[in-house]
């Protein structure tokens, strides 16, 4: 193996990243879950300033300063808020237990991988062998959102594949147009604003925050 | 030749005398960490010399596998000591041994602490071997995944070979080694029945795995267990720092190197058991059936490694 150091880091920060998608998959404490969250945009953020550094593509700064604002501090803060006015600090029910979850998400990284070390044979990029990871860490937040019973995990499942997504995009092209960016960054603002009033709204109506209750159509 | 032997016996030798001494840095680590008075850092040798000099006392029932266990359990410990490189890579008896067979040897072990155990039919002691092996199982498989990634990196499943590679080569990350460094972890506090699994200094609860095993024996057989259970502790530190850390390990043959690596050894000896000490002050005991989960965690934190490995690496 002889990689120059950066792109020994970006790998590194890469294993990090898919360590804390399992991480989170695993979790049954909504609070450890905002903190892995929060960790996870950390490393997304390290990730795009090493690639910013040593590519010296200028607007990959702003958007790892975009990645840290928007998902280090305010998404986490918001959603801690709301567990906390909502009085859940501790309940992640699951679908299926967690170690069957993991085994699916074993499967689902060596489907990943595979499906990405063929187009990574052709790419020239410095973070071409990351691809696998990004596709993984998307997969697995999606395993997370279906597994989750309730509405809360399910939209930090839905912010983890965000996160994917976007680090799937600063491996393949070195991340998308600045105004791509920034729209996405305040999408996912305005709809965490929204999800939020959408959690009240559901727990006003059910009593709880079960989403399998918004299958039935009529009341009883 | 001579040289090997002698450094091969040197090794072998700091290993098996030290051990005492860890568990005891260990021990006063929590004691502080705690808010305890410190039993000393010579706790355990006091220990010892008590139980050899003590009469050793048998059940009537005892069969001769119970007074041979401690003394099987003692030489499987010091014969792992000797295969695993700590100070210098050139050890005579590694090439009696990879690292699979270190697995095996644990696992021999382990098979007469649980006879032992069950061979007086205590209650106690069989229900304590089928912990013991009901964590075992799961902590193997995790076990061979971690050590699977290194041998993969360095292309050898010798301790030898992959602490060359990995520590006198050019500086290299390698983020599968990180999975497997945790994983690795997990699979230690597991098997030395530290503290998410099972609680060190506890005896006579419900909840004992290690204690429950070494009940019926006293005096010379369980000093012996207990220096064997602390050998394991250390053999597994240096495993982890041969592996995850073998910068200042002497190369083969270099002698003038071999202070300098006992001093690295040494500190990183202290920095682990420092290190160990937090994690089981932070960490409270899990119950016995979320054991599976946690190692289920380990093995696929050492699976993800070589994947990493396969992807990120070559």
């Amino acid at each position: 193996m002889n990689l120059p150091l950066s792109a020994q880091l970006i790998n590194l920060m890469a294993a990090l990243l898919l360590l804390i998608a399992f991480a989170m998959l695993s979790q049954r404490r909504i609070l450890s879950l905002i903190y892995l969250f929060a960790w996870q945009g950390a490393v997304l953020s390290a990730n795009t300033l090493i690639v910013a550094w040593s590519t010296g593509q200028p607007h990959l700064y702003y958007s790892a300063l975009i990645t840290l604002a928007l998902k280090v501090i305010v998404l986490p803060w918001l959603l801690h808020r709301l567990i906390v006015r909502l009085d859940i600090e501790r309940d992640v029910e699951t679908m299926i237990n967690i170690p069957i979850t993991m085994l699916i998400g074993i499967a689902l990284v060596i489907f990943a991988f595979n499906l990405a070390l063929p187009i990574a044979q052709w790419a020239q990029t410095i973070t071409r062998s990351t691809l696998g990871i990004a596709i993984a860490s998307v997969l697995l937040s999606f395993l997370m959102m279906i597994t989750r019973r309730k509405a809360v995990p399910q939209v930090i499942g839905f912010l983890a594949m965000e996160n994917g997504l976007f680090f799937a995009a600063t491996s393949t092209t070195y991340g998308m147009p600045m105004v791509v960016e920034l729209g996405i960054a305040l999408d996912v603002l305005v709809g965490t604003f929204i999800f939020g009033i959408f959690f009240f709204q559901i727990r006003e109506t059910f009593d709880s925050l079960d989403i399998s209750n918004l299958e039935k159509l009529k009341e009883d | 030749m001579i040289e090997a032997v002698l450094s091969q016996l040197f090794q072998t030798l700091l290993a098996v005398l030290l051990a005492p001494l860890m568990l005891g840095w260990i021990n006063n680590c929590r004691a502080w960490l705690q808010n305890k008075s410190a039993p000393g850092l010579m706790q355990p040798y006091r220990t010892l010399r008590k139980l050899f000099h003590k009469d050793a006392v048998l059940a009537h029932n005892a069969s001769s596998l119970f007074r041979v266990a401690p003394y099987l359990i003692f030489g499987c410990m010091v014969l792992a000591a000797s295969i695993v490189p700590a100070i210098e890579t050139n050890l005579p008896f590694a090439y009696a041994a990879d690292a699979i067979a270190l697995v095996g040897v644990f696992a021999l072990a382990r098979v007469f602490m649980a006879l032992a155990a069950m061979d007086i039919g205590t209650a106690f002691g069989s229900l304590g071997a089928r912990r013991e092996m009901l964590v075992a199982f799961l902590a193997e498989p995790a076990l061979l995944m971690v050590l699977f990634t290194p041998a993969l990196i360095s292309q050898s499943t010798s301790l030898n070979t992959m602490v060359a590679t990995l520590g006198q080569r050019e500086f290299a990350l390698y983020p599968s080694l990180a999975y497997a460094a945790v994983a690795f972890v997990m699979v230690l506090l597991a098997e030395n029945a530290r503290i998410p699994i099972d609680n060190p200094a506890t005896h006579l609860e419900l909840t004992m795995i290690h204690e429950a095993m070494i009940l019926e024996y006293s005096a010379r057989h369980l000093a012996l267990m207990e220096w064997a259970a602390a050998m394991k502790l250390m053999i597994y530190c240096t495993v982890g720092i041969a592996l995850f850390a073998p910068w200042g390990i002497a190369a083969a043959g270099d002698w003038q190197l071999l202070p300098a690596a006992t001093i690295a050894l040494v500190a990183k000896l202290l920095l682990a058991g420092g290190g160990l000490a937090v994690l089981e002050t932070v960490s409270a005991k899990m119950r016995i059936f979320r054991a599976p989960e946690f190692l289920g965690m380990a093995f696929l934190l050492g699976v993800l490694g070589m994947l990493t490995h396969f992807l990120l690496e070559r």
